[in-house]
């Protein structure tokens, strides 16, 4: 059995490597964003003594008159529209419950929805009220920071390289084989479990390896982003994209191509 | 105590500094991807290993959930390699409760819990070697833990210890110097404020000293504060060139 070792070794920051630096306005909690009280404050944000100071380590940003600080890292916060990918850890116990939803979804099961509600306490409210929604079937769930999505007007995917991906807002990413015809009337609820061919799943180990490399090197996800970045690996063998230079250099190009596409 | 001189007359302590002045302070964030926050913080020789997660649902009951804000658990872990001779701790030991408790007390007073009804924030702390000022160390790692993992404070928590030898209040002390026996207080400060989150003391002092031993304290809080602010600004500036604009 062949076996690989690593020593441990200094490197460098990566945002040295790409020789540039930000423009936005970067702030620490307790920093005093700013003294006009015109302005209405949002997430990240409090009202201290007349002056609207930070509350998390992150940019601020600015719409209008309205001011929030996008902190780096954050559990998900639920907004009305969102896709989300998730798992059911636990139902409702009601009679009526029982009887229409027992066949369909069970706890355990990794389901696709839509938020149709956030409650005050910031608790969200799903609903799966279309097709292309529902219970998911055989695939391969990635969880990445929330923040490393891209909003987008569709979450659904399907990839020219042969797979389909839903990112969910959530940062709950779901990689499954493309189905070779769309759904019948029966919507999401019934499980594929036809065997999936070898190719399928080295394109869907592939991508996941790929999402992962991105998410280390801090890129944001969308079709585009993984798209590009399953192309720079196919030279690499699957196993190998996740080792730390082969990472670096492989989002390097995707940066690179991201940089070229939109300039 | 007799051969162990903890201020010399030219102002110099047992390891070669200052009175007023910290040990060297090195810290990093985000240290584990699998924590919502973690964060590593060296302060001389004692180390600490902070780690956080949440904001999340309430485990075990559901009775014990705040209708209006979260609810802040703290747990402090000393490793058993962390003291001159190999300590094994019970979990759930005298010291580690207290130290938990004072870290509660502490984090509730800086972290905005009315922004999470009905949730549960966790802090872990580890301390993996301990030289005097461990709990100083705990505020500040879990601070950094906090801030990396994106929850809402309303300022930093930055902490230190002080001490009083020969009419001189000194800051920052390391394990030798609080053998000594002298007295000795931690504060725990919210710098751009300057509002006091914890203070404690358990030893005697002459109450025409505590201003001057609370005053150095204070001051020694504010320049771990300075290290922290820039660590953290680096940390923040590096993800955001990462992420680009």
């Amino acid at each position: 059995m062949a076996m690989e070792m690593r020593l441990p070794v200094a490197r460098k920051p990566l945002s040295e490597r790409l020789g540039r630096d930000t423009k936005k306005h970067l702030v620490v909690p307790g920093d005093t964003i700013t003294t006009d009280t015109g302005f209405m404050r949002g997430h990240g944000t409090y009202m201290g003594e007349e002056k609207l100071i930070a509350s998390v380590a992150g940019s601020v940003e600015r719409v209008n008159k309205l001011i929030c600080v996008k902190a780096l890292k954050t559990r998900y916060i639920g907004e009305v529209g969102d896709i989300v990918v998730g798992r059911i850890t636990e139902r409702r116990r009601s009679a009526e419950d029982e009887l229409a939803m027992r066949g369909f979804l069970q706890e355990g099961d990794l389901i696709s929805a839509e938020v149709q509600a956030v409650f005050s306490d910031g608790a969200v409210s799903l609903h799966t009220r279309s097709l292309k929604y529902g219970k998911l079937g055989q695939g391969v769930l990635v969880q990445v920071s929330p923040s490393l999505v891209k909003r987008q007007k569709t979450h659904f995917h399907d990839l020219p390289c042969g797979a389909s991906v839903i990112l969910g807002n959530n940062g709950f990413i779901w990689i499954y084989p493309t189905p070779e015809h769309k759904e019948e009337e029966a919507g999401g609820f019934i499980a594929n479990l036809e065997p999936v061919s070898l190719a399928d799943r080295e394109v869907i180990s592939r991508l996941r390896n790929c999402i992962i490399s991105l998410v280390t090197q801090r890129m944001m996800l969308y079709d585009t982003s993984i798209l590009y970045c399953y192309e720079a690996s196919l030279p690499h063998q699957i196993k190998d994209i996740l080792k730390p230079e082969i990472m670096e250099e492989i989002v390097m190009e995707t940066r690179q191509r991201l940089l070229e596409q939109e300039g | 105590m007799a051969g162990l001189e903890l201020l010399s007359d030219q102002g110099y302590r047992v390891d070669g500094r200052r009175a007023g002045e910290l040990r060297k302070i090195q810290a990093r964030m985000g240290v584990f991807a699998q924590a919502d926050g973690s964060a590593y913080i060296e302060q001389g020789n004692t180390k600490a290993l902070a780690v956080v997660y949440g904001p999340h649902e309430i485990r075990g009951s559901r009775a014990r959930a705040l209708p209006d804000r979260a609810l802040v658990n703290c747990q402090y872990s000393s490793a058993t390699f962390s003291t001159g001779e190999r300590k094994r701790r019970r979990h759930g030991d005298r010291k580690s409760c207290e130290m938990g408790l004072q870290l509660r007390q502490t984090f509730e007073a800086a972290i905005l819990t009315q922004l999470h009804p009905r949730s549960q924030i966790d802090i872990y702390v580890q301390v993996l070697q301990a030289d005097g000022g461990t709990y100083a160390a705990c505020v500040n790692a879990a601070t950094l833990a906090v801030l990396d993992a994106g929850i809402p404070m309303r300022d930093f928590v930055c902490a230190c210890s002080a001490g009083f030898v020969d009419g001189t209040a000194l800051a920052d002390l390391s394990h030798v110097e609080e053998a000594a026996g002298g007295p000795q207080l931690a504060l725990a400060l919210l710098p751009a404020s300057g509002q006091i989150a914890l203070l404690e003391m358990d030893a005697r002092l002459h109450e025409d000293h505590l201003e001057r031993v609370l005053e150095a304290a204070a001051q020694a809080a504010r320049d771990v504060h300075t290290l922290l602010d820039r660590v953290v600004r680096q940390h923040v500036r590096e993800a955001s060139i990462l992420l680009g604009d």
